[in-house]
């Protein structure tokens, strides 16, 4: 059985594609089969995150119309084996995507697949309650800042009323909470909301931290998941997210202040 | 930090506390809200029109409010009457 897994925040820009891309090449590296999918019609964005644009020839909404297969439509990984990308439609129609053809394509892809990802789209109608419909997880990507947080709990709200596994009165969707963009620094001062202010008003588990990093924004001009940046904290922080997710336990960290060296403040690192 | 910066400190809470304080707060108004029926805010509107057959009220003179014990719930109705 194929676990779908929706990435989701309510709240735009917090790093949703970045951690369906990380995340998504996390789970296909320990030897799982897995598809990300861009479920952000109109506004595709995916394929550039993980360096596969050009070769985007069908989309979700061609296989839904019939206009492509599956197999013609999904774009097989370079560096990752075992990775898949379907990419979102450009189209500009909002209704592209039906509750319908997206449980057909789902059914399809979890004959294949041991996982599927599916990165939503920002806001809290349609299209991000076309991509949360069906999943039995979901991870909430929250950003240490209040209308962040308020809107992530309106996305809990609607995974616990407006998804298949509520409507159908089935065991609810697994909420997990990924707080990114966290700045050890600023908490430190009492400018930023801490990990623990963040799980007391949402409380729901913790799958990890990410830091703010340089590193996520070189990994996506270079169109590689920042989860394959060996030195990058970003990097280490999405792969422990990832054992989490897969029920192993891993310790937090990059959530103290770094005191730079000597050696780094004198070359500015 | 010097003794001043410690004190403004003691008085003034920092602004993430500032934050987790006012989120706690809208979050719960919320969520209590999500459980609310959706039938509540049409059968406000009835219960004010026909209040209005009777006395004059502005929308914001009536208070409905839903409590969810564990074994019940209890609708709560304001009426704020004129003089
Ligand atoms: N940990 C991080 N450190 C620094 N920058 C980050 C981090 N995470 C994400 N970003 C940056 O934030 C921006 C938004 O990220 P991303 O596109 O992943 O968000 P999104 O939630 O998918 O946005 P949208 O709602 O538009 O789909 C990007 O420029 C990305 O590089
Ligand atoms: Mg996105």
């Amino acid at each position: 059985m194929a676990k779908i897994i929706v990435v989701t925040s309510g709240k735009g820009g917090v790093g949703k594609t970045t951690s369906s891309a990380a995340i998504g090449t996390g789970i296909a590296l320990k030897g799982h089969k897995t598809v990300i999918i861009d479920f952000d019609v109109g506004l595709r964005n995916l394929d550039l995150v993980m360096g596969c644009e050009r070769r985007v020839v069908y989309d979700f909404v061609n296989v839904i119309n019939k206009e492509a297969t599956l197999s013609q439509a999904l774009i097989k990984d370079k560096r990752t084996k075992d990775l898949f990308i379907l990419p979102a439609s450009q189209t500009r129609d909002k209704d592209a995507l039906t509750i319908e053809g997206v449980q057909q394509v789902l059914e399809d892809l979890a004959k294949e697949f041991d996982y599927i990802i599916c990165d939503s789209p920002a806001g809290i109608e349609k299209g991000a309650q076309m991509a949360l419909y069906f999943a039995d997880v979901a991870i909430v990507v929250t950003n240490p800042e209040v209308s962040s947080v308020r809107d992530s709990d309106r996305i809990l709200g609607i995974l616990q009323s407006k998804s298949k596994r509520a409507e159908e009165g089935k065991e609810p969707i697994e909420e997990h909470l990924l707080l990114t963009r966290y700045h050890p620094e600023r908490v430190a001062q009492g400018e930023m909301l801490s990990v623990s202010d963040v799980e007391d008003i949402l409380a729901i588990p913790l799958l990890g931290v990410i830091p703010e990093s340089e590193a996520v924004l070189k990994a996506s001009n270079q169109g590689t998941p920042v989860i394959l940046d060996e030195e990058a904290d970003a990097g280490f922080a999405y792969t422990d997210a990832v054992d989490r997710l897969m029920g192993e336990e891993r310790p937090l960290r990059f959530l103290e202040v770094q005191k730079k060296g000597f050696m780094k403040r004198l070359l500015g690192g | 930090m010097g003794i001043f910066d410690y004190l403004k400190s003691k008085e003034t809470p920092s602004s993430a506390s500032v934050a987790k304080d006012r989120l706690q707060i809208i979050v719960a108004h919320e969520r209590s809200k999500r459980h609310e029926p959706d039938y509540l805010p049409r059968m406000q509107q009835e219960i004010i029109d026909v209040i209005r057959k009777y006395v004059k009220i502005g929308d914001e003179d009536v208070q409905i409010q839903l409590e969810n014990t564990a074994d019940c719930s209890v609708l709560e109705l304001n009426v704020t009457l004129p003089e």
